[in-house]
């Protein structure tokens, strides 16, 4: 099997196939857009469709400053790993830990949010279909927010102790795949609850 | 790279305690003991659906008969089709494209072998709460039950007033945490796949197999997570009194029929596309031709993934859709039997003027294709809605999709099986208990299956627990009956044979059915790491080239 052989060297040179995080994790991420795509349809198609109060109307409100901390964390891990790609370690401790206190502005202010709407408008999963489909979508969203954080928290720990340097970029580069998937799902989750659904 | 560099043998756990070899196997990430471990877990239920289905049909023998209660009998129907699409099909089909897609691709193992431990692990978990209903169902206070809800649990069926105690919560965890397990196997088959190939496989290099699990691994992404969503809604209302379902507060009883086909129809794509795999695998071998129309074959199954996430509603005509509705679905179904059929005429196109050995695994190729074929042409008749609102729920359904499953799905089962059992345990199979299992199967599925669409032609509803005498149904019930017991002794010889013949079979080699894709180079059982020498292949039959340099097949 001299022919093979030879051939091989060859091949493996110029064998190059994509990285099995990066797949993994898109993969991960079109299983979960399902998981979303059926919870908005389920939303969308229970808008309005209450028997009982309190409507989206008369109780939600639009949570700007949340939103604009979670999209701009997608900008900051961004900026994170472009400083890891040029060595800055530095930097790159500084807008990887900026996005996790980002990412955690948001989940506090969706904390706040439930508490307000639970104690002070008797809104709770029991009440009515609004309830129901608010915080199966919502809180589907925070509990990948939540995740995303502990892996976010993770690194940044590891970074603290200095065990973080650009080799490992490939892997902070999936992650950031996770967080950026969980920012635009935000997008939509927003676009369904704040505008079209109230 | 030779043959005989690479034939090396196995490790053996012969000479180890009992509990070493145990803790191996719990611990194992090899994709091959996980592979195995999938198989012998489907086994396993397999018996157990089996007896379930044989419960039933004793129940069904005669008219009035008093076998079970009527209770029962729903927890088995129910318990039935769950475990054999949840806990046999799909973690069996896992399980061999666990143990093949490595070797087939020249790899050591899958991307990620800890998910993959993982992955089996939940879907083992899954299994197992589903079963502890039947001593857990009603919690505290008093004995069990399992649920009765029917495998696709319309509401209100699973509604907190309609099923009291545990049951359905058992039922909706156990699939919620199986198919978690079932996402993992997914993402790890698509990226070993188009991450881990050896050098120079391509993907129009890639065996039909490999290329086949890819599709059906993409379409387990997009087919078990409306189906975690839905599970998801049900446990909120039933653990957390939420109105998803909930009729009385506005819910919508459709919508879960809706999410429930959106997963169920394209899940019935995935079980046939790994069988579809197998039959393009073992059917090229023993005909001793390549397979006739590669690329078409690729195209083909790609159509058949796309096209079956349009065609789900066909389960709900009788819902009262508008004539939209049922035209679309109508069509998107009958569009599906175009590539499905192209795929038959290119397995009968490798076939022709082939030099055809008829050993077992190629009986059970040959009875797929005529039983498919049938299958299919049920399925067309039942695509059309008119048809489909007189039978819409009878035992002619029922009949049609067990000709999908048993004949079509089962079938090549069975054949992947003794194809690949040497390639697993090193020995062979006895030739004749396999012949005598395959005519035993084929008589006996054709008894049940073939016989069960006339009472339901005849008006016979499904999961009805006793008929009156006098409707006609009696005689076809009674064979049905028959044909039963057929399949359960060749279900037992089949078991027999595999078990007698992993400890006592003539050893097989590492290539008995001198074949050509990649995972016949290597030692049979392969060695942990599969290949010393990681191989490069230069085209679709690499093994062939190796064994026939004066014909090599490098200009596909």
């Amino acid at each position: 099997m001299s022919s093979v052989s030879t051939t091989s060297g060859t091949l493996e040179t110029q064998w190059a196939l994509p990285s099995r995080g990066h797949v993994g994790m898109l993969c991960l991420i079109a299983a979960e857009s399902a998981i979303f795509i059926i919870f908005v349809v389920a939303y969308v198609f229970y808008i309005g469709k209450s028997v009982t109060g309190p409507t989206p109307k008369e109780v939600l409100e639009i949570p700007i400053f949340a939103t604009i901390c979670l999209l701009s964390s997608s900008v900051t891990i961004h900026l994170a790993l472009s400083s890891i790609r040029r060595e800055k370690l530095g930097a790159f401790k500084l807008w990887w830990f900026a996005t996790f206190v980002l990412g955690a502005i948001f989940l506090c202010e969706t904390g706040l949010e439930w508490h307000r709407l639970i104690f002070e408008k008797g809104l709770t999963v029991r009440t009515n279909l609004f309830g129901t489909t608010y915080y199966s979508l919502v809180g589907l969203h925070a509990s990948h927010v939540t995740v995303g954080l502990i892996l976010l928290l993770t690194v940044s720990i590891f970074a603290v102790l200095g065990k973080v340097n650009s080799e490992h970029e490939p892997r902070l580069d999936v992650l950031a795949y996770y967080w950026h998937f969980v920012d635009a799902v935000w997008v939509i989750v927003f676009t369904v609850v704040y505008i079209v659904g109230r | 790279m030779s043959t005989d560099s690479i034939a090396l043998t196995a490790v053996q756990d012969a000479n180890r305690p009992w509990s070493a070899v145990l803790h191996t196997w719990i611990t194992t990430v090899d994709h091959k003991r996980i592979g195995i471990l999938y198989i012998l877990m489907s086994l396993i239920f397999l018996v157990i659906g089996g007896i379930e289905a044989t419960i039933m049909r004793i129940q069904l023998i005669v008219p009035h008969n008093h076998f079970v209660s009527p209770q029962f009998f729903n927890q088995m129907f129910t318990m039935h089709g769950t475990t054999m699409i949840f806990f046999v099909a799909m973690p069996i089909l896992f399980g061999f494209g666990n143990y093949l897609i490595p070797l087939m691709i020249g790899a050591r193992d899958m991307a990620f072998p800890r998910v993959n431990a993982w992955s089996f692990w939940l879907t083992a978990f899954g299994g197992i709460l589903l079963y502890f209903s039947f001593i857990g169902g009603y919690g505290l206070y008093g004995a069990g039950a399992a649920p009765d809800v029917g495998w696709f649990a319309y509401a209100p069926l699973t509604s907190p007033a309609f099923s009291v105690g545990h049951s359905t919560d058992f039922w909706t965890l156990g699939l919620l945490i199986s198919g978690i397990g079932s996402i993992g196997t997914a993402v790890n088959f698509v990226a070993t796949i188009l991450c881990m190939r050896c050098p120079g496989m391509t993907l129009g290099k890639m065996p039909l197999l490999v290329w086949l699990n890819l599709v059906m691994g993409s379409m387990v992404l997009f087919v078990i997570s409306p189906l975690t969503a839905a599970q998801i809604m049900l446990a909120i209302d039933r653990f957390l009194g939420g109105h998803f379902f909930d009729t009385q507060a506005g819910g919508s009883a459709v919508l879960w029929m809706h999410f429930f086909w959106i997963f169920g129809h394209p899940e019935v794509y995935v079980l046939v596309i790994p069988a579809f795999a197998f039959i393009s695998e073992i059917v090229p071998v023993f005909s001793r031709k390549p397979i006739f129309g590669y690329p078409i074959m690729v195209a083909a199954t790609v159509a058949i993934g796309f096209v079956s996430f349009g065609v789900w509603a066909h389960h709900m005509f009788t819902v009262g859709m508008n004539s939209y509705a049922n035209s679309f679905f109508a069509l998107t179904t009958m569009v599906v039997g175009v590539p499905t059929g192209i795929k038959i005429f290119n397995w009968i196109g490798t076939m022709w003027g082939g030099r055809l050995q008829f050993k077992t695994p190629m009986l059970f190729c040959i009875a797929f294709l005529f039983q498919f074929l049938m299958a299919g042409l049920t399925g067309i008749m039942l695509a059309c809605t008119p048809f489909n609102w007189q039978l819409s729920g009878s035992y002619f359904v029922v009949a049609h999709f067990h000709y999908v499953i048993v004949g079509a799905i089962l079938f090549a089962i069975f054949g992947a099986f003794y194809y690949w059992f040497p390639k697993m345990t090193g020995r062979m199979y006895s030739e004749t208990l396999g012949k005598l299992h395959f005519w035993l199967f084929v008589v006996g599925f054709h008894l049940t299956f073939d016989f069960m669409h006339i009472p339901g032609l005849l008006g016979m509803p499904r999961r009805i627990y006793t008929y009156e005498p006098g409707r006609g149904w009696e005689i076809w019930n009674l064979i049905c009956t028959i044909g039963v017991f057929f399949q359960g002794v060749a279900v037992l010889i089949f078991v027999w044979n595999l078990a007698r013949s992993t400890f006592a079979g003539k050893v097989a080699g590492n290539d008995p059915w001198d074949a050509w894709t990649l995972e016949w180079s290597t030692s049979s059982p392969p060695p942990e790491y599969n290949f010393a020498q990681i191989p490069a292949v230069s085209s679709r039959r690499p093994l062939w080239d190796l064994k026939h340099p004066e014909d090599p097949d490098l200009d596909v």
